[in-house]
């Protein structure tokens, strides 16, 4: 399959439509969100606007018009969105992830009402959505969470601890993965739910403007209406069915942050100057140069066969997506690190967004499953394959 | 499509998903301990679209992909709901 000649006009619009946006609303307040991590309003506002927030999820849901009748363009689209957005500013690209992420649950296992009732809302961007899986001792085993949910009457009640929840001092919704006496249950648990209260984590390495937070419940009660799903499938269908959406998007994400990484080193190894010529004529310049270049296109190219089988509903969507997330995460982590280093000093100095990238390429080898744990799984997608 | 028909195409599925293992069409799986998370998302996504069902919310049930037989009896069931 030749992915590169499959872009349509459509396809190429959407790219360009959405690069337009990210550079334009996005990108100029970059800086400014990883200084002070948090993402303005204006921002989300501008998103809103351009129906970001709707990106990515069924056209019955309120997705994008046309998304039923072409699938894999819709996936391609989105793609796109997020790839933009990973350019222009890791941190925006998470908090849509992370949207994505729970909206996308909702979409596929809420019920009707919950459809109805969330689909506008999380389409529009009035409401944002997250996903609440991590805790404190628990991490990539959801399984095991602690964080309980009891049955009390009609209802739920929950305590817990939530950890590194990305969004969680600014989402108003959260997919909660919670135990209970059936198995792993998700959970519909709004912001202002009585009970909750909400630790934000400073200082972060990377990624500033994720928001991230602690959720500590105590005795939250929800009604049987939150439940989504069904229990003893919180994990296993629910939060999977958010973690595909993740780690096809941050795939894209990744590319477009490395794209800035190679942005910016093309336009200084062609403008300084060292011994007598430009330093673009150095021959191990040359080398980080094109090592870059031909990665990111590599993981471009697996991002658009995901976004294809994801679209096409390919039995191969899930394993796509998890290869593309591990390539692309530690792919931005190499190019970082190389463009931070044609810079030089100014590289890890202040004035350049060096530093902001490699420290944002770092956050991405550790979310939506961490690099050792994509590698088990690739492994166990490619024992079901073979030997043929 | 025949009953026979469906839970073949589902034992095809099994077997390689679980790297050939041959399985019973009542057999157990998850307490044969073949199923796991990854699996489970695979089986939903392999009915929908080899079938052309959609599973929701109500259908998690986990006595619906215990077996081949459970599987291809919710594959029926909803077939025949949608002709309906």
């Amino acid at each position: 399959m030749n992915i590169a000649a499959e872009v349509t006009s459509a396809q190429a619009e959407a790219r360009a439509h959405w690069q337009a946006v990210a550079q334009a609303e996005v990108a100029p307040f970059a800086r400014q969100i990883d200084r002070e991590a948090a993402v303005p309003e204006a921002v989300m506002a501008a998103l809103r606007e351009a129906g970001a927030f709707a990106s990515g999820f069924p056209e019955a849901f309120g997705g994008p018009a046309g998304a039923q009748g072409d699938p894999v363009g819709a996936a391609l689209a989105h793609g796109a969105l997020h790839e933009a957005l990973g350019r222009a500013s890791a941190s925006v690209q998470g908090v849509l992830n992370v949207h994505h992420m729970g909206g996308s649950a909702l979409a596929r296992w809420g019920s009707a009402a919950q459809k109805a009732h969330w689909g506008p809302l999380l389409t529009s961007g009035a409401t944002r959505c997250a996903i609440a899986i991590t805790e404190p001792e628990v991490g990539s085993d959801a399984t095991a969470v602690r964080t309980r949910a009891e049955v009390d009457g009609d209802g739920w009640v929950v305590s817990g601890e939530k950890a590194w929840i990305t969004c969680g001092a600014s989402a108003d919704l959260f997919v909660l993965i919670a135990a209970s006496a059936a198995g792993p249950v998700a959970l519909l648990l709004p912001r202002e739910a009585p009970g909750l209260s909400i630790a934000p984590i400073p200082d972060m390495l990377g990624c500033r403007g994720y928001a991230m937070a602690r959720l500590i419940l105590e005795d939250v009660r929800l009604p049987g209406e939150a439940l989504l799903g069904k229990p003893g499938f919180g994990v296993s269908h629910v939060a999977a069915t958010g973690l595909e959406s993740g780690r096809h998007n941050l795939a894209w994400g990744c590319v477009g942050l490395a794209e800035a990484c190679r942005q910016a080193a093309l336009s200084h190894v062609q403008r300084r100057a060292q011994f007598g010529e430009k330093i673009a004529e150095f021959q191990l310049v040359q080398q980080l140069i094109a090592r870059m270049s031909t990665e990111i296109h590599a993981a471009r190219l697996m991002c658009r066969s995901a976004a294809v089988a994801r679209g096409q509903r390919a039995m191969t969507a899930a394993k796509e997506a998890t290869m593309a997330k591990y390539f692309a995460s530690t792919m931005v982590g190499r190019v970082a690190k190389d463009a931070q280093q044609l810079h030089g000093a100014a590289g890890i100095g202040p004035k350049t967004p060096l530093e902001m990238y490699f420290r944002d390429a770092r956050i991405m080898e550790v979310i939506e499953g961490t690099t050792q744990i994509l590698e088990v799984m690739i492994a166990r997608f490619s024992y079901q394959e073979g030997p043929a | 499509m025949q009953d026979k028909a469906i839970k073949d195409q589902i034992s095809e599925f099994m077997a390689q998903a679980f790297s050939g293992a041959v399985i019973a069409h009542d057999q157990d799986i998850f307490e044969a301990g073949f199923g796991n998370s990854m699996f489970a998302m695979q089986l939903v996504n392999f009915v929908e679209v080899t079938f052309g069902i959609e599973v929701d919310s109500d259908d998690l049930d986990i006595d619906n992909f215990r077996s081949i037989d459970r599987v291809a009896a919710l594959v029926q069931r909803k077939r025949a709901v949608a002709a309906a």
